[in-house]
């Protein structure tokens, strides 16, 4: 009898473990599929251009572009091009975003003449930050490898080649192709190579100075 | 009375600019210059390395290569990504001329001039679409 006793507690202690360990695994699944597809839903365009800021201007700007209709029929969206694909890269652009939230409540950018007068301070941020990480969501889709040059045009093949030799990246050249370039970007300070607009790359607090009163 | 000679009017106006508008506006190629069915509409645009030859002294030189991608707006000229004295260097593409810098005072000035801003007023990129006009320039 007490040896029966003996023998059932251990056996009850793994029940017990093995329940715990599948209510676990099991709200482990949920929390984390749940902040998947939350994540998810706010790397849609849709999301997006719920915001206001986001609707009216530069959305409208892209659907101008060749990323928004082209002969193929391939469109790249808002988070094609300015969210990171893989994980860790992906959660930190996301808890950087939070800042974005806090001056969509603030109204920093809520009108059209707000957004303008800041564009040329953001658009130099997602510059230095393309220019930072080698063109990254660029190359989601576009490679120099996967080029045939054969099929460019002449100038964009040789521009092409030239860049990949002097290890260039999409962004020093490809500027302003979703949307509007800023007023006080001058063509003539964006020699590639040798462009003058990627300051907040080193100093990503700091004032934006133009490149016309420096 | 008033109101009716009123309201007539404005039909009659409305009528007219209807009229106006349903005329359609004919090119030398015997059709509406906006008519999409046209082929010389939907002719790709040359891409000639090396560039076209100018037919008499003073000519625009022709744009040799699409432009669609670049834009001559308020905000900025794409041109000048290329053409400029401190861009033509490192894209291999020829400089706009130090006329272009001269206003139409004749004063000099640092950049180019308001006037010449807008590239496409005087050069054009080149369709390859049949000439409608016997061309009697010959090549320079």
């Amino acid at each position: 009898m007490s040896d029966q006793a003996k023998h059932a507690q251990p056996k009850r202690g793994r029940k017990a473990m093995l329940i715990l360990l599948t209510i676990g695994i099991a709200i482990g699944i949920l929390f984390w599929g749940g902040f998947n597809t939350a994540m998810e839903a706010t790397n849609t365009e849709t999301f997006c251009i719920s915001c206001h800021e986001m609707e009216v201007n530069v959305y409208q700007e892209y659907t101008d572009t060749i990323h928004y209709t082209n002969r193929t029929g391939v469109r790249a969206t808002c988070p094609d091009c300015h969210v990171p694909k893989d994980w860790t890269h992906k959660m930190v652009r996301k808890i950087q975003a939070t800042k974005e939230l806090y001056h969509h409540f603030k109204g920093s950018i809520d009108t059209p003449e707000k957004f303008e007068g800041e564009r040329f301070r953001l658009a130099q941020n997602v510059w230095s930050q393309m220019k930072k990480t080698d063109s990254r969501e660029c190359r989601n889709c576009h490679e120099f490898d996967s080029m045939d040059y054969t099929e460019q045009e002449n100038r964009s093949s040789q521009s092409h080649q030239q860049a990949e030799d002097a290890g260039l990246t999409c962004i020093d050249c490809h500027k302003g192709i979703a949307h509007s370039l800023p007023m006080q970007y001058d063509p003539e300070q964006d020699a590639p190579g040798k462009s003058s607009f990627y300051s907040r790359l080193d100093d990503p607090h700091g004032q934006t100075i133009s490149p016309q009163e420096q | 009375m008033k109101r009716s000679v009123a309201a007539s009017l404005i039909g009659l106006a409305a009528l007219y600019a209807a009229a106006v508008a349903a005329e359609e506006v004919t090119s030398l190629r015997g059709h509406a210059v906006t008519d999409d069915a046209d082929d010389a509409l939907n002719k790709p645009t040359l891409a000639v390395p090396g560039g076209f030859g100018v037919a008499w002294e003073e000519q625009p030189p022709m744009i040799p290569h699409p432009i669609d991608n670049y834009s001559i707006d308020l905000r900025q000229n794409g041109c000048l990504k290329c053409h400029s004295p401190a861009t033509f260097e490192t894209a291999k593409a020829p400089k706009y001329t130090d006329t272009h810098r001269v206003d139409r005072d004749g004063n000099q000035l640092d950049g180019l001039a308001p006037r010449r801003y807008f590239c496409t007023q005087c050069h054009a990129s080149q369709a390859g679409a049949m000439p409608l006009v016997e061309n009697v320039f010959g090549e320079r």
